[in-house]
């Protein structure tokens, strides 16, 4: 028993290991003085984080990638929290099937999705621009903060906006200052959902941008498939950096909730 | 007549209605005007050539074995995927349900970490984990385990590898969360009652936490249907999926017909599995599970 026992944590300790390494050993990697990814790097160096800061192709492509994230994550939220509101809300099973509507996003294949943003794009002409990379991102970041928000309806008590209102509060001052409030950490936790989706989207990105609105993971798929160019790994471990600085935010951000509730 | 009025009044009820549609309104126009119109349209698409009604997008994939032979290639990798993350996804699943809060906690975050990492950036980190001179090779090497480097990637091995490390946490996120409901007096009253571990786990265990199998198992597979990133970036050509025959079919042979058949039959594939599965697992609870 106990050696079975042993045996299994061991195994689960194998497959943690292989989960973490591969995004671990990226940053080694980036502060490489070689051309070639060796490992260990024979010497260490800045330089590939210095091509990537000095780079006008790179710097246009990380600025283009973070508006369309900040914006399509502000905008997502603002029409996910109104949506799921509205679902909380309802009652007749019609509304309610429009939850799996709005669940699409995560389910169509993304390659689909993409031909399909395309063919509307290339016929309104949206094709390379900021607009249609913003669009685009708040439909796919919608299901995070749907879920997410509906999460923190569930939990909320809806007798207390009865209290206000019958104390004469209208419905949109009442969401404001006693729903809002109560269910901000899941908001919260949808907005850094729905940023890190839209920052890390690469296939949409692939069909609609292009020229001069051209995100990160689009020159960065491009240059993969063309060579190992160590400086991917510079940015790489910058973007895990994000990543991990978001997942700290949204744990602290449950921890509060908790504490809250 | 004040708005606060709790009579579900019938003025009140459509009141109540509009406000719901209002709320929901921009989400929908988002959400049907780029992705709900787009699959009619190349649903539409699929049937028409020239102006005129035709079934020959589709008569391809009896034709031309290059279609059904990528459909077959990426069944078969869904299913290796699927099963890869079954085996090394539940083991982890259950020692972190059953472990001190702390402990479920540390196992948890190693698995939503990389979940949250680019799916670009880990597809990059195995390119140069399993490429000739990669680190695994150099240690195989040096080890003295094989004489020359073998060949780990641009092939299916490096794709699986790299497909199943990317989605594993779709499998262990639901695993925990089901098996979090198990309640422990249940194995407990399992193992009272004389039976062995391995057969407590078999009758009891191992029979709730299904729900949460089912949908770990549904969410990798259709998961894995639809990849792009990885099949690309380490199959090397030689692993052929449908979303790369998709993505051929529009960018070097502008063949939008047959784009549009091969996308509503892979949908269609997926909109079956999650049907099929619904018997078991209620869909939202699939979604919700991650």
């Amino acid at each position: 028993m106990a050696v079975s026992k042993l045996l299994l944590r061991a195994f689960v300790g194998l497959v943690l290991l292989w989960l973490i390494i591969p995004i671990v050993i990226i940053v080694p990697m980036s502060f490489s003085g070689a051309r070639f990814l060796a490992f260990p790097p024979p010497s260490w160096s800045l330089r590939w984080y210095e091509a990537y800061l000095a780079s006008t192709a790179w710097m246009q492509a990380t600025r283009v990638s973070l508006i369309v994230a900040v914006a399509s994550a502000i905008i997502a939220t603002v029409m996910g929290t109104a949506a799921a509101y509205a679902l909380n809300l309802a009652s007749s099973r019609l509304v309610r099937s429009l939850q799996v509507v709005l669940m699409l996003p995560l389910v169509v294949p993304i390659v689909i999705t993409a031909v399909g943003v395309f063919l509307v794009y290339a016929n309104v002409g949206l094709l390379a621009t900021m607009t249609g990379l913003i669009l685009a991102n708040v439909m796919l970041g919608l299901p995070y903060v749907i879920t997410s928000v509906l999460v923190g309806l569930r939990k909320f008590d809806p007798a207390q906006e009865m209290v206000s209102r019958s104390l004469g509060m209208n419905r949109l001052r009442t969401f404001f200052i006693v729903t809002l409030p109560q269910i901000r950490p899941s908001v919260i936790t949808g907005l850094l959902f729905a940023f890190i989706s839209a920052l890390d989207e690469t296939v949409v990105a692939l069909f609609i941008s292009g020229g001069q609105y051209q995100t990160l993971t689009k020159r960065m798929f491009t240059a993969l498939r063309d060579e190992i160019d160590p400086t991917i790994a510079a940015i790489s471990t910058l973007l895990t950096a994000v990543s991990f600085l978001v997942v700290m935010l949204v744990a602290l951000n449950a921890r509060g909730e908790r504490g809250r509730s | 007549m004040s708005m606060s009025s709790v009579n579900p009044s019938l003025a009140h009820q459509r009141r109540e209605r509009r406000l719901v549609l209002l709320l929901l309104a921009p989400a929908l126009a988002v959400v049907g005007g780029l992705l709900i119109v787009p699959l009619c349209w190349l649903a539409w698409q699929s049937v028409r050539q020239d102006g005129g009604f035709t079934l020959a997008h589709y008569a391809r994939f009896l034709t031309d074995d290059v279609y059904w032979m990528t459909f077959l290639q990426t069944f078969r990798m869904a299913f290796i995927v699927t099963a890869a993350a079954l085996i090394l996804g539940y083991p982890v699943a259950y020692v972190a349900a059953g472990a001190s809060r702390r402990w479920s906690l540390f196992i948890l975050a190693m698995v939503v970490l990389p979940f949250w990492t680019s799916v670009l950036v880990r597809a990059y980190a195995w390119l140069i984990l399993l490429q000739r001179r990669g680190l695994v090779n150099t240690a195989l090497t040096e080890l003295g385990l094989v004489d020359t480097p073998l060949t780990l990637v641009n092939n299916e091995f490096g794709t699986i590898v790299a497909t199943v490390h990317i989605l594993l946490p779709f499998m262990v996120l639901p695993l925990y969360a089901t098996m979090q409901k198990i309640p422990p007096e249940l194995t407990m009253a399992g193992s009272s009652l004389g039976g062995t571990p391995l057969h407590v786990f078999m009758r009891v265990f191992l029979p709730l936490s299904l729900p949460g199998v089912v949908a770990g198992m549904v969410l990798v597979f259709v998961l894995t249907l639809g990849f792009y990133i990885t099949p690309e970036l380490l199959g090397g050509g030689r692993t052929y999926m449908v979303s790369m025959l998709v993505s051929r079919n529009i960018e070097v042979y502008n063949e939008w017909g047959a784009a549009s058949s091969i996308s509503v039959v892979l949908l269609a594939c997926v909109f079956f599995i999650f049907r099929l599965a619904s018997f078991v697992i209620p869909f939202e609870r699939i979604m919700g599970a991650r």
